[in-house]
């Protein structure tokens, strides 16, 4: 069990984090860049000291400000994976993942066993006697994973491990490093600035936004229920906030949506860009909410294009190349918005 | 490399700037009494120089690495109160005329000097007109070198390296020796070849402070500035083996390691 409250400046950052982890999770820190994602890490590592706060492992306190207890970084039984990975660029693949061992007392020709049967686990038996520079990205990550693993730590933090892969190589390395976390008992952190690495790789996320946790929940929830502007635009979804009374949604624009859902008080709402529907004209039908806007920006994804539509109520409207050609949609055109009411899910803020 | 059609007078001004260095080396080598060179080279007092050469820069070298690599680091990772003053004091050596180095060490370590009479009434050690001396004037001259290198070396690493090192379970001395020095590795070497090539060639300071003793302090330049009164040719032999020295230190590294500067 892993109970993280961590406190601290750092430059323009003001971390205040709470973050606990039970045995056998995996939990994704998800964040935009600055939003002291690896100060976290670091601090949780013992490579930062905390301002404020306590961090206990498996009932081991590792910091506590309070009481001016520090274990430093050496003592503390946490593998870290680094962003680069920061293989030792002087030693070999095996001598890497050796040298937590050897740090640890542990004699060099029992190390090195150890070692090579950690790489063997990870299918780098081959790789052994090779320097981090020939390895493949791929290859980096499992030597950085294994050395990491070998000095049997209790909790793995991992900062950005498909960070430094081509985007070509990032989908099996994703999978590999699913498979290998999953052999680990102990307790994962990774963390990550791209949703679709957290959603695959965790059991639950914590969003991190300015130093502060925004929202934490399964991957399902936090997509479906997004609780930031970050999280609803990483999701690609339209998230409203506002004050809901008996089904009407008055958003702080003005401007006042319907929806079906009978949440009060104050609210998000969330509507899906493929249940935004254009119109040239003002529509007559179902719909309970109808606007009018502008297109301000036209974005073709394939087989989609994704428009922006600025007005009382701006909002972005998946439609398809076909329908952009009907409607003579063109940046700065006037457009009719529909929404079925049914279609907007709220809940509470 | 973008190749660029040079104006005129650029051209002229960079031909003059070349002839500069170059003529010199051109006399040098027209003078060389090429059929007795080897007796010339061999002769004992030639030798005796050399030889005492070599061992007073190698163990000024040797010195400033125990002293300076110690010295880099702090200057590298611990913000003092001062820090700034203090290494303008350790680098002057590099732009002091080094005539005015040896006054110095004079002063203070001579046999009369501010410490110099304590190494001696309590110690014994006398500095002055010793090889010791000759290797202290050297290590004043030279040590800069080697400092600002290893710490331009320090400052440029990734030091997330040693926080690996550190999660790994390595405490700071084995930082320290198993990353930290390798990482580095290119900065000391540089540094150190520096440092050596100007322990060589050091000549001021080591005539004032140590003198001129065949065999205890004259080492290859102040043998040629002697050479050059009374037998010319031996001073135009052993400045081409200073030259050829020299110039392979140039060659061998290039702006790969000069680069740390």
């Amino acid at each position: 069990m892993l109970t993280a409250q961590v406190g601290l400046r750092l430059g323009a950052l003001d971390l205040d984090v709470s973050i606990d982890a039970a045995p056998g999770e995996i939990v994704a820190i998800l964040g935009p860049n600055g939003a002291g994602k690896t100060t976290f890490l670091r601090a949780v590592a013992g490579l930062v000291p905390i301002a404020q706060g306590r961090v206990s492992l498996d009932g081991v306190v590792l910091d506590d400000a309070a009481r001016d207890i520090h274990l430093p970084p050496e003592r503390r039984p946490i593998g870290v994976v680094f962003q680069d990975y920061l293989l030792f660029p002087h030693l070999s693949a095996i001598e890497n993942v050796a040298f937590g061992l050897r740090a640890r007392g542990l004699p060099g020709r029992e190390a090195h066993a150890r070692a090579a049967s950690w790489l063997d686990r990870l299918g780098l038996a081959e790789q052994a006697d090779i320097r981090p520079r020939a390895l493949s990205g791929g290859q980096a990550q499992r030597v950085a994973l294994a050395r990491a693993l070998a000095i049997d730590p209790r909790l793995l933090l991992l900062d950005e491990p498909l960070a430094a892969l081509d985007a070509s190589a990032r989908g099996d390395v994703r999978r590999d490093l699913k498979r290998h976390l999953a052999s680990f008992a102990g307790i994962r952190i990774v963390i990550t600035h791209d949703p679709l690495e957290a959603i695959a790789l965790a059991d639950r996320l914590v969003i991190l936004e300015r130093g502060r946790v925004v929202q934490t929940g399964s991957p399902a929830d936090v997509t479906q229920r997004p609780r930031s502007r970050y999280v609803a635009d990483l999701v690609g979804m339209n998230l409203l906030r506002g004050i809901a009374t008996a089904g009407q949604v008055a958003l702080a624009g003005g401007a006042t949506l319907q929806s079906a859902d009978g949440v009060d008080g104050e609210v998000f709402a969330v509507v899906h860009p493929r249940a935004v529907a254009l119109h040239r004209a003002r529509p007559e039908g179902s719909p309970r909410n109808v606007w009018r806007g502008r297109a301000s920006a036209l974005d073709f994804q394939g087989d989609r294009v994704r428009v922006r539509v600025e007005g009382e109520m701006p909002i972005i409207a998946e439609v398809t190349p076909a329908a952009v050609r009907e409607l003579e949609l063109a940046e700065g055109g006037e457009v009719w918005v529909s929404v079925k009411a049914t279609e907007i899910t709220v809940y509470p803020a | 490399m973008r190749s660029e059609q040079p104006p005129v007078l650029f051209v002229v001004l960079a031909v003059v700037g070349i002839a500069f260095f170059v003529l010199p080396l051109v006399g040098l080598i027209y003078r060389a009494p090429w059929e007795t060179a080897l007796i010339d080279l061999t002769a004992p007092e030639a030798l005796t120089a050399l030889r005492l050469s070599f061992v007073v820069s190698l163990a000024a070298t040797a010195l400033a690495l125990v002293l300076g690599v110690p010295l880099a680091w702090i200057y590298a990772r611990v913000p003092f109160r001062g820090r700034d003053v203090v290494r303008a004091l350790t680098t002057l050596p590099m732009i002091l005329p080094p005539v005015v180095g040896g006054v110095a060490l004079l002063f203070a370590f001579g046999r009369r000097g501010l410490f110099g009479q304590a190494l001696d009434s309590m110690f014994g050690i006398r500095l002055p007109f010793t090889t010791a001396g000759a290797v202290l004037a050297a290590t004043f001259v030279a040590m800069p070198f080697l400092v600002l290198t290893v710490e331009a070396g320090l400052r440029s690493m990734d030091r997330r390296y040693e926080d690996a090192a550190r999660t790994l379970g390595a405490g700071r001395w084995l930082v320290f020796r198993r990353v930290t020095l390798p990482l580095i590795a290119p900065s000391i070497f540089a540094g150190a070849v520096l440092c050596w090539a100007r322990a060589l060639g050091e000549f001021g300071a080591t005539i004032t402070f140590a003198g001129n003793l065949p065999g205890t302090t004259q080492t290859l330049p102040l043998a040629v500035y002697i050479a050059l009164e009374t037998r010319p040719e031996v001073a135009v032999m052993l400045s081409l083996v200073l030259l050829a020295i020299s110039l392979a230190i140039l060659v061998a590294m290039r702006d790969r390691y000069l680069r740390a500067f």
